[in-house]
């Protein structure tokens, strides 16, 4: 697909973002914002999905066959669904029920609601490496040769279990497996290296065993040729990482460059002065 | 009539913030430890009074508890403190090497307990942290109801010397409790004298039993309505005289039947006293999505919840 086309979708994901927010007045815009530009690339571009005849997605828990997505961290939910409904999974006007009662849209993402796209709970932080290389794992047990992909925060990163994970997909040859770091520099308490410092996340997993890349994960263009890159590296004995540098609330000026809007919903007016900078290409839900 | 009055509402962890801003000027041994969560926590008053005893252990809650009980050697006195789920079931067996069965002096503080947190949803919403850390021998639970109870149990753990969880919440409450109230560990409150129906409650239940007990009033029922704010250890003396004069008797808690306060007085009760009992509290499900309020409805756990639950207890007798 040509990155003209995805930038135009990933305009519309990040209104979708923001009024999902604002309708509930709740939940993570900045995260969501920063990694549009990455989820809306393997949905609609570089993953392999499952499609029916008339080439509309089809879901099943077990997705032999086609490419996994697994979300780490799951506060950026409204990301995840809007891309999920945009691409076909279910309606778009699902998208309004956003962390209201009943919905099947949770605050973090769930599979306990049966929502097309979901195959794991996340929301409580570094859990999602560990299920990703499972899933690899058992694509190689089944000799089914698709890739899986995992997206994980840098804050995320503090967690131990990710560690574990990073020691076991080397020892193991899960080369099946493509994992990303949202490198926007940000958590909750501030910047990540006041709260606590990452230092060098790409010595650290090529320690590990990694194949370590690095893209800007807010330029179609770049993320459109590592993801290629990557792919080309697949089977050859080591799991990929690649760190994209993003901006926290990429595409609304004054969501960037701080933490502040890490988990905080737009007012009215806020919303107002965000959307005015986000064309409508496909038609707001 | 209204049994308690209130003037302002408060949210119970800015009781733990006031609670941990005054020992941060009264009591040097405490140390405060936080993953990620200073402001959810309310902990900008003792990092602000107290910057070199704050430690920030980023996303790690596990190591959290792990620096916890090394800091207690030597003599600090370790809060540690997260979300509620994020700081009993995520670590559960640091808490317990490391902690319980080493015998170690740290308060595990957490904030957004059980459903109230609202849009955040079941990843967040731990409805069995009660049972947790209840099971694990030595270890003190505590669940205040309000404001003013939150910040007196925070400076009166400082004081015991052992391991605690300290359990408070997200929304909004009434503060009826009185300010400078003396808090002991493991007694009982009596709110509401009454001769018809036993009602035990803990944290935000507390202010739905009195509803209760009003609304059963003005159906002529006498309902005591008892503040449990210790589950563990239980003052099974004030159960027991009361549920001997009243006949029957019915708790309330944002947990899981499983594991919770419910079950605490059901096992003392079985064995001493064998008394009609029902529950109010999450019947085995995980929790969703939504506004505290709804959610609260939804689940059966507020002031109507447990009306109809003293009316259906009562008919057992
Ligand atoms: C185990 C766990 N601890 C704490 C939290 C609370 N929490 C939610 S998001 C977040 C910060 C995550 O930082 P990062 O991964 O960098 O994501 P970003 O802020 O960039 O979206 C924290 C601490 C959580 N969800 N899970």
């Amino acid at each position: 697909m040509q990155t003209q086309e995805i930038q135009k979708i990933s305009s519309q994901v990040r209104r979708d973002i923001l009024r999902m927010v604002h309708a509930c007045q709740s939940g993570h815009p900045g995260g969501s914002l920063g990694c549009t530009d990455l989820l809306v690339d393997l949905f609609f571009s570089t993953m392999n999905l499952k499609t029916d005849a008339a080439g509309k997605v089809v879901f099943d828990m077990d997705g032999k066959n086609e490419d996994l997505f697994f979300l780490s961290n799951g506060h950026i939910s409204p990301l995840i669904y809007s891309v999920l409904a945009r691409r076909g999974y279910f309606a778009t006007a699902e998208l309004a029920s956003f962390r209201k009662i009943n919905t099947r849209l949770q605050g973090h993402p769930t599979p306990h609601e049966h929502l097309e796209g979901i195959r794991i709970a996340s929301g409580s932080l570094g859990q999602g490496l560990s299920v990703s290389i499972g899933a690899a794992q058992a694509k190689k047990l089944n000799g089914d040769s698709s890739t899986v992909y995992c997206l994980m925060g840098d804050g995320e990163q503090n967690e131990g279990q990710v560690w574990e994970a990073a020691m076991y997909a080397p020892h193991h040859k899960v080369d099946n497996l493509i994992a990303f770091i949202d490198e926007n520099g940000q958590q909750i308490d501030g910047p990540t290296e006041k709260v606590m410092s990452n230092r060098d996340l790409q010595a650290k997993y090529e320690a590990f065993g990694w194949n370590v890349m690095r893209m800007d994960g807010n330029d179609a263009t770049d993320i459109q040729n590592t993801l290629i890159k990557a792919k080309a590296a697949l089977g050859k004995g080591s799991p990929i990482m690649i760190i994209m540098k993003t901006e926290m609330g990429a595409g609304v000026d004054f969501m960037m460059y701080s933490h502040k809007w890490h988990g905080v919903a737009p007012n009215d007016q806020q919303l107002e002065d965000a959307l005015a900078q986000l064309e409508e290409t496909l038609g707001d839900y | 009539m209204a049994l308690f009055t209130y003037e302002t509402k408060k949210d119970t962890r800015s009781g733990f913030g006031a609670g941990m801003e005054y020992l941060s000027q009264h009591n040097p041994k405490v140390v405060a430890l936080c993953a990620d969560l200073i402001g959810s926590l309310k902990l900008e008053g003792f990092i602000k009074n107290s910057p070199e005893r704050f430690f920030q252990t980023g996303i790690a809650e596990a190591n959290m508890i792990g620096i916890s009980a090394g800091l207690t050697l030597g003599g600090f006195i370790p809060f540690a403190t997260t979300f509620a789920n994020f700081g009993t079931g995520r670590v559960y067996d640091q808490i317990r090497q490391s902690v319980a069965y080493s015998g170690k002096n740290v308060k595990i503080c957490c904030s957004h307990a059980g459903l109230t947190l609202g849009e955040d949803g079941a990843t967040h919403q731990i409805l069995e942290d009660i049972g947790l850390m209840k099971m694990l021998p030595g270890m003190v639970v505590i669940n205040p109801c309000d404001y003013n109870q939150t910040k007196a149990a925070t400076i009166a753990i400082a004081d015991y010397e052992g391991p605690v969880y300290l359990r408070f919440g997200r929304p909004v409450v009434p503060v009826f409790t009185p300010e400078d109230q003396k808090f002991e560990i493991g007694k009982a409150v009596h709110l509401v004298e009454g001769s018809d129906v036993t009602i035990i409650a803990t944290g935000h239940l507390v202010w739905e039993a009195i509803q209760a007990a009003e609304a059963l009033l003005e159906k002529g029922i006498k309902a005591e309505v008892i503040n449990i704010h210790t589950i563990k250890p239980l003052d099974v003396q004030a159960i027991l005289a009361s549920v001997k004069k009243t006949g029957c008797v019915v708790t309330a808690e944002e947990h899981q039947y499983n594991g919770g306060l419910g079950d605490s007085v059901a096992q003392f009760l079985a064995l001493n006293n064998p008394t009609p009992m029902e529950f109010v509290g999450v019947n085995d499900s995980f929790g969703e999505s939504g506004k505290p309020a709804e959610l609260m409805e939804k689940y059966g756990l507020n002031a109507n919840a447990i009306v109809e639950k003293a009316i259906k207890v009562m008919a057992r007798k």
